[in-house]
């Protein structure tokens, strides 16, 4: 398959391997910031091959992990209102403080799986007479078409159709977790479908400002290997710059359609993470003049809170303090099945990952 | 069969009351097109005679769309109950077919399942002795879900059960991954991806009984891969046997076009839906001969040995990755979903 079936092939990925063992004469901890890439390093069995010096630390950077689980809830409160609520798959099944959205479904509610958020706008123009609400969650990487999609519903002059948005934003999670005093991050892999949209530049006051390498990096294995490299080689040289291992799909200055169509529709604003907390400027909120896109005043669900499980560490998993087997509950209470937290639930979260792919019942 | 003659052209509540509406849609078009000795007695069930062991199977079929690139609902159910008793280590001979019809469905289409469960069944040498039709009012079904139960000897060879399985047994499939779940995928309303992946859905009955007449208990366990896919077998198994199953990525087959589906919606093509595929856990001594003999037939032609048996990691399936790594691979929780991104 061209351009996947080159960024698998054993030997060049060995040859890098190779490359990280000569170069790494000291330990080193590199956070991956994109849920995409634990996924495809533990599922291509890298961790185990990387030298144990080398440690890698999972990021915050899974999109269903940290959409707080008041938003969960509000979704749900909206599908049990007879509103046909759309949303992407692995977001449906993570539970709310009492239902996720699959179980509200199996109770009658009109749940739309969905890969694009212009079919939200397609059945809301099929459905005139109900509401319909795209659950617009994810990073930089999915608000080009969350925006695209109000920008539609606009043209069509459609009144039925609002998103329910909770948009976050990588740069500011990515301060927040080196401003933690646990922090024990020297390099990131940069997220490379995120700097695809937005380029690079969001990346060098960060770099200098906490003197940290950054390597925007890919997602199959030889992206993986190679950006670890890049990393390791920074690391050892005492280096910080921002490098683009990703170069054949993320271009310094990103999309800058992909750009304009979210600046257009979002603005910045404050934003709470599961696990995390609130992080000042860290996410998009829909700006004045899309205000009737917004389902959370639209539906009044604004004020809807949710308490977390307090046997979740999910919050020290997503800052890169603990790692998914160092929590006491996990494959015992908290499993795929009976998840205690988001990354249990989606295949880019830490601890599925953990669970699925690496010895987990051993441990 | 010409249709304009039946005098009607939907499917309604009283086509299932047991009336004389039912008794139309019977002759009209089910006994016309199965005919055979034991539906033509048109009595509440038929006789068959048993010698030695019989394996049966049954299973139901929910598949929407029911028309798809590749077969349809009708064909699927013939097929799929015919695979479970192949698995068995048995011949079908005979099967049983019960459709529950959501009323509003186009006497076209259920003519045209028909007609294909016909066909079908003489591909695999079976006979339909027995039914049932129930139709629902419209929203209590999805067009229709048909139950098949089949019926057949078990070869006198045989000796299929996991307690064969031995360490350093083949793991042996017949052909490409992840087809079927694909195909449907790729018609299902809102994933707007369009492709020519067709569904593998085929009788594996004579293949099947063919090995066994060749190798007979050197053929340890033969399952078919259906739903929750190659992976989810393959855990179930290694769970029953307390021995490990070792995997080596890049020698499971898997077309293009479906390897790059699933990357583009995310899914992991070993949990996809399989419908002509089967798993053959065999003694090593004759893998090559099976291979060889395998793929001399149609519908074994890509057969390949995926891995072994092992006594090293007992209970789980580890998967030896395309650049040298490992995984383990875990049978699947719910329903795959998507990924965001």
């Amino acid at each position: 398959m061209k351009y996947l079936s080159e960024y698998r092939d054993f030997e060049a990925t060995k040859r890098y391997l190779e490359l990280i063992e000569a170069a790494a004469t000291r330990p080193w901890n590199i956070m991956e910031i994109c849920g995409g890439q634990t996924h495809g390093l533990v599922k291509n069995g890298i961790l185990d091959l990387l030298p144990d010096h080398v440690r890698m630390i999972h990021g915050p950077g899974c999109p269903v992990c940290v959409t707080p689980l008041n938003l969960i809830d509000k979704a749900v409160e909206l599908l049990e209102n007879d509103i046909i609520v759309c949303s992407f798959g692995d977001m449906v099944r993570v539970p709310g403080s009492k239902t996720s959205l699959l179980e509200a479904k199996s109770g009658g509610g009109d749940l739309r799986i969905l890969y694009s958020p212009l079919e939200a706008v397609r059945i809301a123009r099929e459905n005139p007479d109900k509401e319909v609400v795209f659950f617009a969650v994810g990073f930089e990487t999915t608000a080009p078409a969350n925006a695209l999609s109000v920008l539609h519903a606009q043209k069509e002059k459609l009144k039925n159709y609002s998103i329910l948005v909770s948009h976050v934003l990588v740069p500011p999670a990515m301060e927040g977790i080196l401003d933690d005093e646990l922090c024990n991050i020297q390099a990131f892999l940069g997220a490379g479908h995120v700097c695809a949209i937005m380029g690079l530049e969001e990346y060098y006051p960060l770099a200098r400002k906490y003197k940290i390498p950054i390597v925007i990096t890919g997602f199959e294995p030889l992206d993986l290997v190679q950006g670890i490299y890049m990393a390791v080689n920074q690391l050892e040289k005492g280096t910080y710059k921002v490098e683009n291992q990703y170069a054949r799909v993320v271009r310094d200055e990103g999309n800058l359609d992909a750009k304009e169509v979210i600046q257009k529709v979002f603005g910045i604003g404050d934003r709470e993470w599961r696990g995390i907390g609130k992080i000042p400027n860290s996410g998009y909120i829909l700006n004045e003049k899309y205000k009737d896109f917004d389902a959370e005043s639209k539906f009044g669900v604004g004020s809807i809170l949710a308490p977390e499980n307090p046997d979740c560490i999910a919050g020290e998993i997503l800052r890169g303090i603990k790692k998914p087997h160092q929590c006491s509950q996990f494959g015992k209470t908290c499993n795929p099945a009976n998840p205690l937290g988001a990354p249990m639930v989606s295949s880019e979260g830490a601890c599925a990952a953990y669970y699925h792919y690496s010895d987990n019942l051993i441990s | 069969m010409d249709i304009s003659d039946l005098g009607f052209d939907i499917i309604s509540l009283g086509h299932g009351s047991g009336g004389l509406m039912t008794r139309e849609l019977l002759d009209s078009i089910i006994f016309k097109v199965f005919s055979n000795p034991y539906l033509d007695q048109k009595h509440d069930g038929s006789l068959i005679k048993v010698e030695g062991q019989l394996a049966v199977s049954t299973d139901s079929f929910v598949v929407s769309p029911i028309f798809f690139k590749g077969g349809n609902i009708g064909e699927l159910a013939v097929n799929g109950t015919i695979n479970d008793v192949a698995m068995c280590g048995a011949m079908p001979k005979y099967i049983s077919l019960a459709f529950i019809v959501e009323e509003g469905l186009a006497v076209s289409e259920f003519v045209k399942i028909v007609k294909s469960i016909k066909n079908t069944a003489d591909k695999c040498g079976v006979q339909i002795i027995t039914g049932d039709t129930k139709v629902v009012e419209r929203g209590n079904g999805d067009k229709i879900f048909i139950n098949t139960t089949g019926f057949g000897p078990v070869h006198p060879n045989a000796n299929i059960a996991a307690t064969q399985i031995k360490t350093g047994d083949k793991i042996i499939i017949n052909g490409l991954i992840a087809q079927h779940g694909m195909a449907i995928m790729s018609e299902r309303e809102g994933l707007e991806f369009e492709s020519s992946i067709i569904s593998d859905t085929t009788n594996l009955n004579y293949l099947i009984w063919d090995l066994l007449e060749r190798f007979g208990d050197k053929i340890h366990l033969l399952r078919d891969p259906t739903r929750g896919g190659l992976a989810s077998v393959l855990s179930e198994i290694a769970t029953d046997i307390n021995k490990g199953v070792s995997l080596i990525e890049k020698e499971i087959p898997i077309e293009k076009q479906v390897a790059a589906a699933c990357e583009i919606l995310g899914l992991d093509p070993l949990y996809i839906a399989n419908e002509g595929l089967f798993v053959a856990i065999v003694d090593s001594a004759i893998a090559d001969e099976v291979l060889a003999d395998m793929r001399k037939n149609d519908k074994g032609r890509n057969a390949v040995c995926i891995g072994e048996i092992t006594n090293d990691h007992p209970a789980k399936v580890v998967l030896f990755s395309s650049i040298g790594g490992k995984r383990i691979i875990s049978p699947m929780i719910g329903e795959q979903l998507p990924r965001i991104c």
